[in-house]
């Protein structure tokens, strides 16, 4: 029996490294835990090896003697005993994601490192230390890198992820851009490559090596292999770099689309380089399987995405099991995708960016904060595990390695990218209105990393095909290393000596959101009178469309009659509420305000008209919407939180899902709250409530424990502002009262202060993540917490 | 036949160096010019309301107002146009013309004011230089006029809000007395700075003509 055990962290070599650096107490205890786990990790196998037959043995006879009879001897009953061939297989995996993991946690310890060399590099070099000791340990490493592992369970989390958080708007803005170097680049790179290599390995014929026997058609099927850009590599680089919208786009969206093109390359070349001829029939059927497989894979996803809409639909009673649906018909799409060897990742992407804007729509937000932080969960163990995994085939994989072959191969294609992309460039640019600038170039060339992909496509070469499969493999390990550590590693400052744009961190604003909606019919409009039918127009014709009939099948109820500029006000209204809420209650504002301004310096101070009161609570679903509506935005305006507590009930609910039963709840707590309100007319302060009252446990259930760091106590209280002049109580934002005073209220309010939302709550927002490690945390970082995502407001064609 | 040429591509060479456009985008406006104005010299408002696609569009009022503004000729004048020449019409059409590659920082700053001030003036209806409170409610109702039935009370909120916004991010210090007349062109600026103006606003216009066409994307 053979068992392969993980070895020892490479943590213990590190703690034995540093041994300068004293890690404050809590980090000490983490890299202690590593080491018990490891510890635990590989003593466990250990002693298993070391006796499994005997268990195995005396099971067996404890066994044959019961059968046999009466007459066995009684042994002892067995306290504890180990069996660990019962749970090998799950117990090593999960082993592995913990190593995974806890490596993940362990180098943002380490602090000046994670600023330099990009994570993906690390967990490279871990996964060859972790390979190495394995080999020294005279263990059989483990076929980790197993392409059906990598295919089917390590790859579509990855892809999903960014497929569903696609931005839509960019996307589609630059298809045409990242189509032209997706398929016409791929195809350059992979013939460039391919020929020239095939060129090389014929000259010296004096000297005859083993290049000779390389055929003209396994040389392209390499090309093809090598000439793909990688898009787990793309996000784990680009993710730190943070450069602006356009480029990510455009290189990230090329690292996803070349999968049709390198799926119908690499099959066209394998089918054909043991026949070792192609004819022109062969090439315009592979013209042909390129579209097949494209539009194929692509409208599998789109298939499978309006199901999941569809069934999100019904979703309202069982909320709990929503984010599951989104899962499994990803995954569904994908396996069916690969199914028919069309392009898995494309339908993935189509999958996750159809269903995305009806899914939201219907769901609660509990589930949509489920949906995003699973995602990026797995995601980020899947890209920590495969590069790990990189690291440890490296160390084990068969290797040729071929001087002349290796250097030729990466010298090759880092040539055809930059002649790809310039060349294209030099195209496309007569097409685009905004131009791609030579910087932007270098950025597009440059970004252009390959990665597990290659590898793994590499692996599933027949070595009877492709002699030369070891020799091909150790090539794509050193360009894979090579684009990861020399490019991931010197693109940052490379961006910042260019002086590349970043991205912009600001918030959308509902300015923004107006404005950019309008400039959207203005521009439609424009085009209307110049006569051309452009990109506006299709646009505004597809919004139309979906408006007019998709939306009404997929969306359930009222929501889906709400115009996207209505959408986006409650999105923003609910956040800022939450964020309230998170911010520890009343906005401590120091005197100096940031904004004091408030609802009276706009409006004319005129009274209007006294409303009859027309909140029917009859009616109940949309008066209660309408109302906890204008809570809400009542709460918008007001810095100042009177009394901390309150509020939060009315702005925790959610109006689309809480039950009446909570409301009333609620309703209660605010009476008797008003009531001690009003014992205490005079005050100016208010001990601030107890950090663990049950209204701040309340707020921290309600939404996300991750992304909101506790902040510490201010020293400040929250004052009250009591305006004795107002004969009623100065907080008026009883719900009863809010019933029958309705606009009146509103209007007479004095004092009320508002909290400028991107003023206040942008720096805050990266402040509360800031200063700890959450900050550093690559997924964090792509993923900055409910509040302040801005791709969730994309509407379906923005 | 070659005189009356040379003068229209002169008089078309004036045009191309006020408006920036080329030659033969022009030739192509001016061809569309004369269908929608039925071969005549001046465009009302009535021919660009008879567009048929325009009639989607929840802001073709505004977007027909702003042709006949006077403000968008870039010469001072306030107050606005019963008819339009094949001038003016350029003039406003200029507005949206993207940035090339030769273009400078500056030239792309001047770029984005002048399109900012396109977008202030078809707000500022009044033209007091500012977009008070009630003119930027009426956007707002515009914007979602086409949506169905929306609440009033809702379109109003969003305006209010947004109002408020521009009022904090510019105003930050106002005493709760006074009073925020309305969004000048300074602040109008700022809030809309992230937007990138002269990237965004800007539609393709063609060299080759395809007024004749009537379905089908550009060619070009």
């Amino acid at each position: 029996c053979h068992y392969s055990r993980p070895s020892p962290s490479p943590s213990t070599l590190l703690l034995l490294l540093l041994p300068s650096t004293k890690p404050p107490l809590p980090e000490r205890g983490l890299l202690l835990l590593m080491v018990l786990v490891f510890l635990e990790g590989s003593v466990l196998p250990l002693g298993a090896a070391s006796s499994p037959d005997v268990t195995h043995q005396a099971n067996s006879d404890n066994h044959i003697v019961k059968e046999a009879g009466h007459n066995f001897t009684k042994k002892p009953f067995p306290v504890l005993s180990l069996d660990y061939h019962h749970i090998q297989a799950p117990f090593e995996i999960s082993l592995w994601v913990l190593l995974a993991s806890l490596m993940k946690l362990g180098f943002h310890l380490i602090p000046r490192l994670s600023g330099i060399v990009p994570e993906s590099c690390l967990l490279i070099v871990v996964g060859l230390l972790v390979g190495g000791l394995i080999k020294l340990a005279g263990e059989q490493v483990p076929p980790v890198l197993d392409s059906r592992l990598f295919f089917l369970c390590l790859l579509p989390p990855i892809i999903l992820d960014a497929g569903y958080f696609l931005p839509i708007r960019p996307f589609m803005e630059n298809l045409g851009t990242i189509l032209m170097f997706a398929v016409v680049g791929t195809l350059w790179n992979a013939f460039f490559v391919g020929g020239l290599l095939y060129a090389v390995c014929q000259i010296q014929p004096g000297n005859p090596s083993i290049l000779h026997q390389l055929e003209l058609l396994p040389c392209l099927l390499f090309g093809s292999i090598i000439s793909a850009v990688d898009p787990v590599a793309v996000l784990a680089v680009f993710e730190e770099i943070h450069i602006n919208e356009l480029l990510h786009i455009l290189v990230f969206g090329e690292s996803l689309l070349n999968d049709a093109v390198t799926v119908v390359l690499y099959h066209l070349f394998e089918e054909y380089a043991g026949v070792g001829s192609v004819t022109v029939m062969d090439v315009f059927l592979g013209i042909i399987s390129f579209l097949v497989v494209a539009v194929g894979g692509v409208l599998v996803g789109a298939i499978y995405g309006i199901l999941a809409a569809f069934t999100s639909r019904f979703t309202s009673h069982t909320r709990v099991i929503e984010p599951l649906f989104v899962f499994v018909y990803s995954y569904m799409a994908y396996l069916s995708a690969e199914m028919f060897h069309l392009s898995g990742i494309m339908s993935l992407i189509a999958c996750g960016a159809v269903m995305r804007p009806y899914v939201e729509a219907n769901i609660s937000h509990k589930s949509h904060t489920t949906i995003k932080y699973f995602l990026k969960m797995w995601s980020s163990v899947s890209e920590t595990l495969i590069f790990i995994f990189l690291g440890v085939a490296t160390v084990e994989g068969p290797h040729n390695w071929n001087w002349t072959f290796v250097t030729v191969t990466v010298i090759l294609c880092l040539v055809a990218r930059v002649i790809g992309v310039v060349g294209l460039t030099y195209v496309i640019n007569k097409f685009r209105i905004v131009k791609l600038t030579t910087k932007d170039q270098f950025i597009v060339a440059y970004g252009g990393l390959r990665g597990a992909i290659a590898f793994s496509l590499g692996f599933l070469l027949n070595k009877d095909h492709f002699p030369l499969r070891d020799m091909f493999l150790t090539a794509i390990i050193t360009v894979i290393f090579f684009t990861v550590f020399v490019q991931g590693m010197t693109i940052k400052p490379l961006v910042e000596l260019l002086a590349v744009k970043k991205k912009q961190e600001a918030k959308r604003s509902i300015n923004e959101e107006i404005h950019t909606q309008f400039l959207d019919h203005l521009l439609t409009g424009i085009e209307d009178i110049c006569g051309h039918y452009g990109h506006h127009h299709w646009k505004d014709k597809l919004n139309r469309f979906n408006k007019k009939y998709v939306k009404k099948c997929l969306i359930a109820g009222e929501r889906s009659k709400e115009p996207q500029l209505i959408a986006f006000y409650h999105k923003m209204e609910m956040k800022q509420a939450i964020e309230l809420v998170e911010s520890g209650g009343g906005v401590k504002l120091p005197s100096a305000m940031p904004s004091a301004v408030s609802m009276q310096n706009i409006q004319p101070k005129k009274l209007p008209p006294a409303k009859p009161a027309e909140r029917a609570l009859s009616n109940l679903p949309k008066g209660r919407e309408e109302e906890i509506r204008k809570i809400l935005r009542s709460n918008l305006q007001r810095t100042r939180q009177r009394l901390r507590s309150y509020n939060r009930h009315t702005l925790l609910a959610d109006p689309y899902e809480d039950g009446l039963g909570d409301l009333l709840i609620k309703k209660q707590k605010m009476i008797e709250l008003e009531r001690k309100i009003k014992d205490m007319n005079n005050y100016l302060t208010v001990p601030a409530a107890p950090p663990d009252s049950p209204t701040m446990c309340r707020a921290r259930l309600a939404s996300d424990p991750q992304a909101y760091s506790m902040k510490p106590e201010p020293d400040s209280v929250p004052t009250i502002q009591v305006d004795l002049a107002s004969p009623q109580s100065p907080d008026s934002v009883n719900l009863m009262d809010e019933f029958r005073r309705a606009e009146q209220q509103h209007e007479e309010d004095q004092g009320l202060m508002m909290k400028p939302p991107s003023g206040e709550s942008g720096p805050k927002k990266p402040g509360e993540e800031d200063g700890s490690r959450e900050h550093k945390l690559m997924r964090c970082l792509s993923d900055p917490g409910p509040s302040a995502d801005e791709d969730e407001d994309e509407p379906f064609l923005p | 036949m070659g005189a009356s040429q040379t003068r229209s591509e002169h008089k078309y060479q004036d045009l191309a160096d006020k408006t920036g456009f080329s030659l033969e985008q022009i030739t192509n406006l001016h061809k569309r010019f004369q269908q929608l104005s039925g071969n005549e010299d001046t465009l009302s408002r009535q021919n660009l309301d008879n567009i048929p696609a325009l009639a989607n569009n929840p802001i073709r009022n505004q977007i027909i107002e702003a042709f006949f503004d006077k403000r968008n000729q870039h010469q001072d004048e306030v107050g606005s146009f019963n008819e339009i020449g094949f001038e003016q019409f350029l003039m406003v059409m200029s507005h949206f013309r993207p940035p090339t590659l030769k273009t400078t920082e500056e030239e792309k700053e001047a770029l984005r004011k002048e399109k900012l001030r396109f977008l202030f003036n078809m707000h500022d209806t009044d033209n007091d230089g500012t977009i008070t409170l009630v003119e930027y409610r009426k956007v707002v109702e515009e914007l979602l006029s086409k949506s169905g039935a929306i609440e009033q009370e809702t379109a109003k909120a969003i305006a209010d809000a947004a109002m408020l916004e521009v009022a904090s991010t510019n105003v930050p210090d106002m005493a709760p007395d006074d009073f925020y007349e309305g969004i000048t062109f300074e602040h109008f600026e700022q809030i809309l700075k992230g937007l990138e103006m002269e990237s965004r606003m800007h539609i393709r216009f063609l060299d080759v003509d395809t007024t004749t066409m009537r379905c089908g994307k550009s060619t070009s």
